[in-house]
């Protein structure tokens, strides 16, 4: 996995023993960040990659700057998982969620130090993935209970058993919060696959790398492959066919960028996408996986 | 290649008809260049316009019914109206060439299509394994010509071909062409059970010699169907009998072609093979049923700038 430079010399210091050659700095490998799309692990059709530069102006790492052919891949991924996505039970939709929070424990340093490098205090690195494990296990939780709590009977003048469920709205696109990478892209994915969602979601700019690292636990914790796709890439370059997408039924964006919210609404016009834009820092709640469902009402006749 | 036509009835010995071998690894690595050029937006246009005219639609089910096909034919006059406003389509549409059903339903979509320019093709010989006697085979072949078949798609004995007797197949491809009257014969080789490219090549040479005018790749119900390799030498086989005879013969891949990427890709391989002249339907169609409705939304995409969903197209 990614290490910076000086950290993997100083963990690998050859020994040097008396009268021994100079000692040679091993040079570290420096990993090149792939795309998530439909549970393999391509690089950009664009061939495109963008330095990632730690805080102290050192080389992290190569990070794919996906393009909007790597997108429409995405979302062709995406469809052809959701119906079957959609069609497991809500229990084992739980099951699978949950798995994702305990492959996540198990890669808790990883995570950890891949914020780090990016900038985190060792503290905040440490609450961040700790805080996405929990909203892990919240929306695992949620999965088979959201329905008994939104859905309704309804009451009605004529003799029919009126009742509304929610069904998942179907593919949705994410636009991750630029801050906490792995938190923010948690807090934005655990609500909306637990309905039956699918989703291509964009990770942050500033924080990459575990987003994609997360990318190597969707693929190891039983979640069916297009499920979850995640891109890295710029948002400034990718808002638009992300918006105008026909193939998306809805878009959750956490980016503040008032240009960009005002072009992702006009674009969404075309297939009347739902769009929902959101404020990062809301804790895990099961108001966010109705965002992206969609009420069903059916009136069932009734005899006298 | 030296042939001697000889006067009408007299046998043609197969065994006189040279075949060259096919270098496998070189069909592999022209058709891996092919499918690296790059197309660009108004030829991408013209190509998948060009491909909507090439394509047969085809319906060959079991529970096919008269109902299904109507509604096939219904597809083949209208292919996008476009009753959403977002997908109305600005580019002026071809209709597709024809339509491919089963004997029994031929009069339905003769019926259907009446006025229009869409052909009926209908496949015939005991399809799709061709296991059957051959009186079996022509009643099937006569009586959907009787019924209005413009094309009739005949599979070839590939059990007799294998078995190394060749004079069976090419004299019952002769047999069928002659039953076939007016209609065009197009002659399936089923490539996916003749095992090499070196088959394909023997396969292609018999039928065009007994009279096909169309030699098409596959039925759809073998795996692999059409693939590109085997198109290639397909086409290479078409270009030497077009050089030694003069004649024009038309190609066929069918089953497994349901991007609208792939279709460009067999074309572009026509082009650079058999040249401009080929590039019509009378000479080369595409056997698809889900293709029409993938290059519609490739179409849309290029005409609005914005990727489209199957939502909005209908679903056959």
């Amino acid at each position: 996995m990614s290490t910076d430079s000086t950290q993997s010399s100083s963990l690998e210091q050859p020994s040097v023993a008396d009268g021994a050659e100079p000692e040679t700095q091993r040079l570290g490998v420096l990993k090149t960040y792939k795309l998530f799309v439909g549970g393999k692990f391509p690089r950009t059709e664009s061939g495109r990659y963008d330095p990632l530069a730690a805080p102290s102006g050192d080389l992290i790492a190569n990070v794919s700057r996906g393009s909007r052919k790597d997108f429409r891949e995405a979302v062709v991924a995406a469809r052809a998982a959701q119906s079957g996505w959609a069609g497991r039970s809500a229990y084992n939709r739980g099951q699978i969620l949950y798995r994702i929070a305990e492959v996540l424990e198990g890669r808790k340093a990883q995570f950890r130090e891949e914020l780090e490098l990016c900038g985190l205090s060792s503290e905040d690195a440490s609450s961040e993935v700790a805080h996405a494990i929990d909203t892990w296990v919240h929306y695992a939780g949620w999965c088979d209970k959201f329905q008994q709590l939104f859905s309704t009977v309804n009451p009605v003048a004529s003799s029919h058993f009126n009742f509304t469920l929610l069904e998942p709205t179907g593919v949705v696109a994410i636009v991750a919060a630029e801050e906490g990478g792995l938190a923010g892209l948690t807090a934005a994915l655990a609500p909306a696959i637990a309905s039956g969602n699918t989703c291509i979601a964009l990770a942050s700019e500033r924080f990459p790398l575990s987003a994609i690292t997360f990318g190597e636990v969707l693929h190891t914790s039983d979640v069916p492959a297009g499920v979850v796709n995640l891109l890295t890439g710029r948002r400034s370059e990718l808002i638009e066919h992300i918006a105008s997408h026909l193939d998306v039924n809805a878009v959750v964006s956490y980016d503040p960028d008032p240009d960009r919210r005002k072009r992702l609404q006009e674009e969404a016009v075309h297939n009347v996408k739902r769009v929902i834009l959101r404020e990062p820092g809301h804790g895990p709640s099961p108001y966010a996986i109705l965002d992206t469902t969609e009420a069903k009402t059916t009136w069932h006749p009734i005899g006298t | 290649m030296v042939l001697s036509f000889a006067p009408a009835r007299q046998r043609f010995d197969t065994a006189d008809l040279r075949t060259p071998l096919i270098d496998e690894v070189g069909t592999l690595d022209r058709v891996s260049r092919l499918t690296k050029r790059s197309i660009k937006n108004d030829a991408k246009i013209e190509g998948l316009r060009l491909t909507l005219s090439m394509i047969d639609l085809t319906t060959l089910e079991g529970a096919d019914t008269p109902g299904k096909v109507r509604q096939l034919c219904a597809k083949a006059r209208h292919l996008h109206d476009g009753a959403h406003s977002e997908a109305k389509m600005p580019i002026e549409l071809p209709h597709v060439a024809a339509v491919c059903v089963y004997p029994s339903l031929v009069g339905v979509a003769k019926a259907e299509l009446e006025g229009t320019n869409i052909a009926v093709a209908s496949v015939a010989t005991a399809f799709p394994s061709g296991q059957a006697p051959i009186d079996a085979k022509l009643t099937d072949t006569r009586s959907a010509v009787e019924q209005g078949a413009d094309e009739i798609d005949m599979v070839i004995s590939r059990g007799r071909f294998l078995s190394g007797d060749e004079p069976y197949a090419f004299d019952e491809i002769a047999t069928i062409k002659e039953a076939c009257g007016s209609a065009h014969l197009k002659v399936i080789l089923e490539t996916g059970e003749l095992g090499t490219l070196d088959r394909v090549r023997r396969a292609s040479d018999l039928a065009m010699h007994a009279g096909a005018d169309f030699i098409k790749t596959s039925t759809g119900k073998v795996q692999p169907a059409a693939t590109l390799p085997v198109t290639l030498v397909m086409l290479e086989a078409i270009r030497d009998f077009y050089y030694d005879t003069g004649k024009r013969i038309g190609m066929k891949p069918a089953g497994g072609i349901s991007k609208a990427k792939l279709a460009l890709q067999y074309l572009v391989m026509l082009r650079e093979t058999l040249g401009e002249d080929w590039m019509t339907p009378t000479l080369f169609r595409f056997g698809a049923s889900s293709l029409a409705n993938d290059v519609l939304l490739q179409l849309a995409k290029q005409a609005t700038g914005r990727y489209q969903s199957p939502d909005y197209f209908s679903v056959d």
